[in-house]
């Protein structure tokens, strides 16, 4: 098997959308795409109210992810963990669509004999390790997120130190929504290491309204365009992976 | 927390249950539940005639995993590692299917209440242990990764620390698995989260910090100078502050080392170690702080002989002199 590019959308976010798109509409949208989108939920003296739990677990649900609601000193280790559970999820999606083809079509993992699984588990691992994952964040600058952003800077840090750790390449890239102008303003291009946020972070302002749905459109956008440029410099077809659930 | 509240309605069963397999048709009764992580929840049940741990998980591919690192683990003769593994199987239940596998029943209490319980004397015994099994299962390619007071467990008596949970275990070279940030190396800055032997190491010296802070402490500055500075303020911390800062340091290419370590640590813990610089300096000290007791005993032994001979010589002197 072919390890190719995993592309997962990661947003960060403590509330409701207020502006543009209908943001689990845009979810759908970018897992047609390839693209699995994950939401974290970040707390701090506050809660989510309702509305916005069922907005980040509708998300999650439509973009094929993974979602979590934390206080904010846990961050650090669930952002890592739910980028993970989704790459697993991923690769498990795309076993068992080659399980299907060799089996039949009713067949999947959950179908073998437990003796058996063991070495499908040993594809899935491997390919977890090998893999390459393009990962853009998205993170919410409005107003209520001020206090939480140097935790946000930590747990983002630490995830890039998770992953580096896998033999696979990582691309990341970090937007926030909203902009100083427009609803949603890059940060931080393509890029393997993290590092460099730590300067960047501390000059974001915060404030304004949630677009997260017009965020996610952008976000899409974003992997196009790389992928256009990258089949610009190498004239070999990069394979993503399909969402197979 | 989302994922746990969902995870527990899945898995969440009542004491008295009957856990029938799908394959092998194994029937165990549900005693009590023994706690939950992250992928599953772990029940006491009994089966036939012995207790069991029951490990459940609406997520099989996690079980799959465990169930994979317990067979390996399986093949190790005589060792200690993990529990050891009875069955795997699925529980079909209403319409959805539960993967859950059964194991060895390791009971005590886990090392921090085993410590508070008994006494800071047993730290040295468990650790030497604990690193004789980390050597044993690096040896077979593994890095344990979720290294914790909480998955350390003193069966017994006599007392013999055994691992459980092998959610965290990953095989070597690979990124680790699971993690938690205290015994994280990642998280204070002080390496990788690549799988290698230094990996637990670093976790055997945090592990080691947290019998001194049993309620943990948190990360302010990070880095080598916060965790030197908490091993300073504890005297119980300060006798093994060498071997703590080279576990931290990634200094020790294996648990093996770090047991050498140790053991030569024990019989000169009167002195204090040296000045927390490097290790040649520590382990030069060390050495010698062994080989200085052995000196005075020749001298001793010398003494003792010249003595002797003179006596002998002088008595035989004498006789010699009364003969005549």
């Amino acid at each position: 098997m072919n390890p190719g590019t995993i592309k997962q959308i990661l947003l960060i976010t403590d509330g409701c959308s207020n502006q543009g798109e209908d943001p689990i509409a845009m979810a759908a949208l970018a897992k047609e795409q390839g693209i699995t989108v994950n939401v974290i939920g970040v707390m701090e003296h506050d809660t989510i109210d309702e509305k916005g739990m069922k907005e980040i677990e509708g998300i999650a649900m439509s973009g094929g992810g993974v979602s979590q609601v934390v206080y904010a000193q846990k961050l650090s280790q669930t952002v890592q963990m739910v980028t993970r559970k989704a790459m697993t999820q991923t690769l498990q999606g795309v076993v068992n669509k080659e399980l299907r083809q060799i089996l039949g079509d009713s067949k999947s993992v959950e179908d073998l004999p437990p003796e058996q699984r063991g070495e499908v588990m040993e594809v899935v691992d491997e390919l977890g390790e090998t893999v390459n994952l393009d990962v853009l964040i998205l993170v919410d600058t409005s107003a209520s997120m001020k206090n939480k952003l140097p935790t946000v800077k930590e747990a983002l840090l630490d995830l890039s130190l998770s992953l580096n750790a896998r033999s696979g390449n990582n691309q990341f890239g970090v937007f926030v929504f909203p902009g100083k102008k427009k609803d949603v303003e890059k940060l931080l291009d393509w890029t393997p290491q993290l590092e460099s946020l730590t300067s960047i972070f501390p000059k974001l302002t915060t404030g304004g309204i949630t677009p997260t749905g017009p965020a996610i459109r952008e976000a899409c956008a974003y992997f196009k365009k790389k992928r256009s440029l990258r089949s610009l410099l190498s004239r070999d077809d990069e394979q993503y992976f399909e969402e197979s659930m | 927390m989302m994922m746990n509240s969902t995870l527990k309605n899945l898995c969440k069963v009542s004491p008295g249950t009957i856990i029938e397999g799908k394959w092998h048709h194994h029937r165990y009764t549900i005693l009590k539940e023994l706690g939950f992580g992250a992928n599953g929840i772990v029940y006491l049940a009994q089966f036939h005639n012995q207790k069991v741990a029951l490990k459940m998980s609406d997520n099989g591919m996690s079980i799959t995993s465990e169930v994979n690192v317990l067979k390996s683990f399986a093949k190790v003769q005589g060792s200690s590692l993990g529990p050891s593994l009875v069955d795997v199987d699925d529980w079909v239940q209403r319409n959805h299917t539960v993967s859950f596998y059964v194991m060895e029943y390791i009971d005590g209490p886990d090392l921090l209440t085993f410590i508070q319980q008994k006494g800071n004397g047993w730290t040295e015994v468990l650790v030497l242990q604990l690193l004789s099994d980390l050597h044993t299962l690096h040896k077979q390619g593994w890095v344990f990764g979720d290294l914790k007071p909480e998955n350390l467990i003193v069966m017994g008596p006599p007392p013999r620390i055994r691992c459980i949970d092998v959610g965290g275990t990953t095989m070597q070279g690979r990124a680790i698995k699971e993690f938690t940030e205290f015994y994280d190396r990642g998280y204070w800055g002080l390496g990788s989260r690549k799988a290698d032997p230094t990996y637990d190491l670093f976790a055997v010296g945090m592990i080691m910090m947290n019998m001194a802070y049993p309620k943990r402490f948190n990360k302010t500055t990070g880095g080598l100078n916060q965790l030197r500075g908490m091993i300073q303020q504890k005297s119980e911390l300060k006798k093994y502050e060498g071997i703590i800062l080279n576990a931290l340091q990634g200094n020790y290419q294996s648990a093996k080392q770090m047991r050498m370590d140790m053991i030569q640590g024990i019989g000169s813990q009167t002195k204090s170690v040296v000045s927390p610089s490097p290790q040649q300096r520590i382990r030069a000290h060390v050495k010698t702080q062994r080989y200085t007791p052995k000196t005075p005993q020749k001298r001793k032994g010398g003494w003792f002989e010249t003595t002797l001979l003179v006596t002998i010589v002088s008595v035989l002197y004498f006789l010699y002199i009364f003969g005549i």
